[in-house]
């Protein structure tokens, strides 16, 4: 089985985040980069498969400060190829990225295309669906469950609510994961050297970067703190007979 | 797991042997059993050391690797400190062992969030690196920070991570630097340059991390002059002191306490406010146990006017672990989970016997322990847990 795994790289909210001076968009400059939790569940997700049914494993990013990291470490996890999409991502929405990677993925001939059901910078769409639609193949999102029969997939779907629903999808498809079935794995960073060592990363030209359907962006903010916590004083009896009264106000007791 | 995967006991001794100086020693084990007697976590590990040494023996260590509560090790040196045949016990065979169980993916995910914080921010915690000064604000005279400051200094303060991030701790770090200030010392500290020191990362079984983490700080340092480190962390200095000349990052180092401890005189006569309190001091496993630094702590507090410095039950090599070493400030919730009961607790309770007002410590990782379990013992409430920093900062009057 050839699984594809898209990877997005996301600004780090270690750092805190400023608007530029356009006021339509972030100041990147100093942005450090992260791959987006949700993509390395994907990739999680990915390495199970490839240990429960053999197949590879091909890891696509884009040229970000830190691609080459992630790559590695995917590569330390056991995935098999490694493909940096060359060309200016720091602004790039899902549109301009989605584009860019159908043209890439069309020729790794994938029977699953696994990526992050969102990101925290996604303000056209997330990515996956952009991708299906690229691609014309299905999608589905809110995955926390693949297994792979005979050329379908099972996929489990997770609603609002702790509703799950079991869903048989033909391959090849495109699927959003919400969560791997077990946490994304922790590599030593002896092997993540090690990977460095003995695995190369291929660089492809993004035919185009078109950003061309998304919403435009008018204005961006920076969240305001609108109400303060209200600290309730005195001794343990007095606080619980205030909160008390307070839940019964609020209408919850 | 392939058959190449296989570890046997000699692939297993001979990575001992490559990370520890002595681990040829592990030959020598009398099984008399001492080692896993004394493991404060011994009654809980399915392999305490040295019946993990027996299946090493017998050619059984992968069963050893299917386990998990190796992980209830707190790297905290009691095993190392009482083997009659010196074998480097806690560096050696249990933090070998937990390498084994990282490779091998057995990792509890509290333990790898702190573990993959450090290899990306260089610090557990996960704090951005470019806060890492950000406690010095309002000190004054100013914290000078190397790469500003462009000029030499006398002491460059390795401050490590829970003295610059943790809230609690960097009251601690703050004092430090006010008693630093009141004895005119030149000194300056490395800020964003300066990464997790590594060494509980390390006894963590995360070799690799450790010497990233070395190597990032053996730059940072080579870029500045200065004539010696002091460090705030016993284990930042543990690591600069025993592991760092290995990797050719050499220089004189001492633990705040030590450099203190030879200026008492000078503080003696600065230092004007009674502090009228029972004190117990509870020596830091890589204070004590590993380096043998005792009593510089124990002569500062005996130096503040009005302070009477009590024992508890467990003191000096025999102290007790606070439970944050080798990987346990990342393993709180897995060790409840095993144990509901916590070491913490242990101490305060001995504390209390030894009916001490004051909990004097001198390693960042246990205020915070310590309130914590001082905050939940029922009797425990009045117990102050100090840092000797702040202590001293307080009878000096800063
Ligand atoms: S270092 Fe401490 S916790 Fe670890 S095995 Fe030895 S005695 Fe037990
Ligand atoms: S204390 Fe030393 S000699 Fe005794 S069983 Fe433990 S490792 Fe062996």
């Amino acid at each position: 089985m050839n699984i594809v795994v898209l990877i997005k790289l996301v600004p780090d909210l270690v750092e805190e985040l400023t608007i530029d001076s356009g006021g339509a968009g972030l100041d990147l400059t100093f942005a450090r980069w992260i791959i987006n939790e949700f993509d390395d569940h994907a990739l999680e997700q990915g390495i199970l498969l490839k240990e429960r049914h053999g197949g590879t494993v091909t890891v696509v990013a884009p040229d970000l400060e830190g691609a080459d990291d992630v790559l590695f470490t995917a590569a330390a996890k056991d995935a098999d190829r490694l493909i940096k999409v060359k060309g200016d991502f720091t602004m790039a929405n899902n549109h301009a990225l989605a584009r860019a990677f159908s043209a890439i993925i069309k020729d790794l001939q994938a029977d699953l295309i696994l990526t992050g059901v969102q990101a925290h910078n996604d303000l056209d769409g997330s990515a996956g669906p952009l991708l299906a639609e690229c691609l014309q193949l299905p999608y589905v999102g809110y995955v926390s469950g693949v297994a792979v029969n005979d050329g379908k997939s099972t996929i489990r779907k997770e609603y609002p609510g702790g509703l799950l629903a079991e869903m048989e999808v033909a391959l090849p498809t495109v699927l959003g994961i919400q969560a791997a079935e077990q946490p994304p794995r922790y590599v030593a960073v002896s092997k993540v050297r090690q990977a460095m060592k003995t695995s190369s990363i291929e660089e492809l030209d993004a035919s185009d970067l078109n950003p061309d359907g998304a919403a435009e962006i008018g204005r961006m903010f920076q969240p305001e703190a609108a109400a303060h916590a209200e600290m309730i004083e005195g001794s343990p009896e007095e606080v619980s007979a205030k909160l008390v009264g307070l839940f019964k106000e609020l209408g919850v007791l | 797991m392939s058959a190449t995967d296989v570890m046997t006991e000699r692939s297993f001794y001979a990575k001992v042997l490559e990370a520890t100086p002595s681990g040829e020693r592990l030959r020598l084990c009398l099984e008399c059993g001492n080692c896993s007697g004394i493991c404060p976590f011994g009654y809980l590990m399915l392999y305490p050391p040295s019946r993990m040494i027996a299946m090493m023996r017998a050619d059984r260590i992968n069963k050893v690797v299917e386990t998990d509560t190796v992980w209830m090790c707190v790297s905290c040196y009691a095993c190392t400190a009482v083997c009659p045949s010196k074998i480097p016990l806690t560096p050696g065979l249990m933090a070998g062992i937990k390498e084994e169980l990282i490779l091998a993916g057995n990792v509890p995910a509290e333990l790898q969030s702190a573990l993959a914080n450090s290899q990306r921010y260089g610090n557990p915690q996960g704090e951005s690196p470019r806060k890492r000064a950000d406690w010095t604000l309002g000190i004054q005279p100013e914290v000078r920070i190397m790469a500003k400051h462009k000029q030499s200094v006398d002491v460059l303060w390795f401050v490590g991570d829970y003295a610059s991030y943790h809230p609690r701790v960097q009251a601690a770090t703050k004092a430090l630097a006010k008693v630093l200030n009141a004895l005119g010392v030149d000194f300056g500290i490395l800020g964003p340059d300066e990464t997790s020191d590594g060494d509980s990362q390390r006894l963590a079984g995360e070799r690799g991390l450790f010497e990233m983490l070395a190597e990032k700080n053996g730059k940072a340092l080579g870029r500045y002059q200065f004539n010696q480190i002091i460090t705030t962390d016993p284990h930042a200095y543990n690591a600069i002191k025993n592991e760092y000349p290995a990797l050719g990052i050499s220089y004189p180092v001492q633990h705040y306490t030590e450099f203190l401890a030879e200026r008492i005189d000078v503080l003696k006569l600065l230092m004007k406010q009674q502090i009228s309190a029972k004190i117990t001091y509870h020596d830091p496993c890589y204070l004590g146990r590993a380096n043998g630094i005792f009593d510089p702590p124990r002569d500062l507090l005996c130096a503040i006017p009005g302070v009477e410095l009590v024992e508890m039950t467990h003191n000096h090599t025999n102290s007790l672990c606070c439970g944050g070493g080798g990987g346990g400030m990342w393993l709180d919730g897995f060790q409840w989970e095993k144990a509901h009961v916590r070491l913490s607790d242990w101490r305060v309770r001995e504390a209390m016997n030894a009916g001490a007002d004051v909990l004097a410590v001198a390693c960042p990782y246990e205020t915070p322990r310590f309130e914590d379990a001082a905050k939940t013992m029922p009797g425990a409430e009045a117990l102050k847990v100090r840092d000797i920093a702040e202590l001293l900062a307080e009878a000096l009057g800063v």
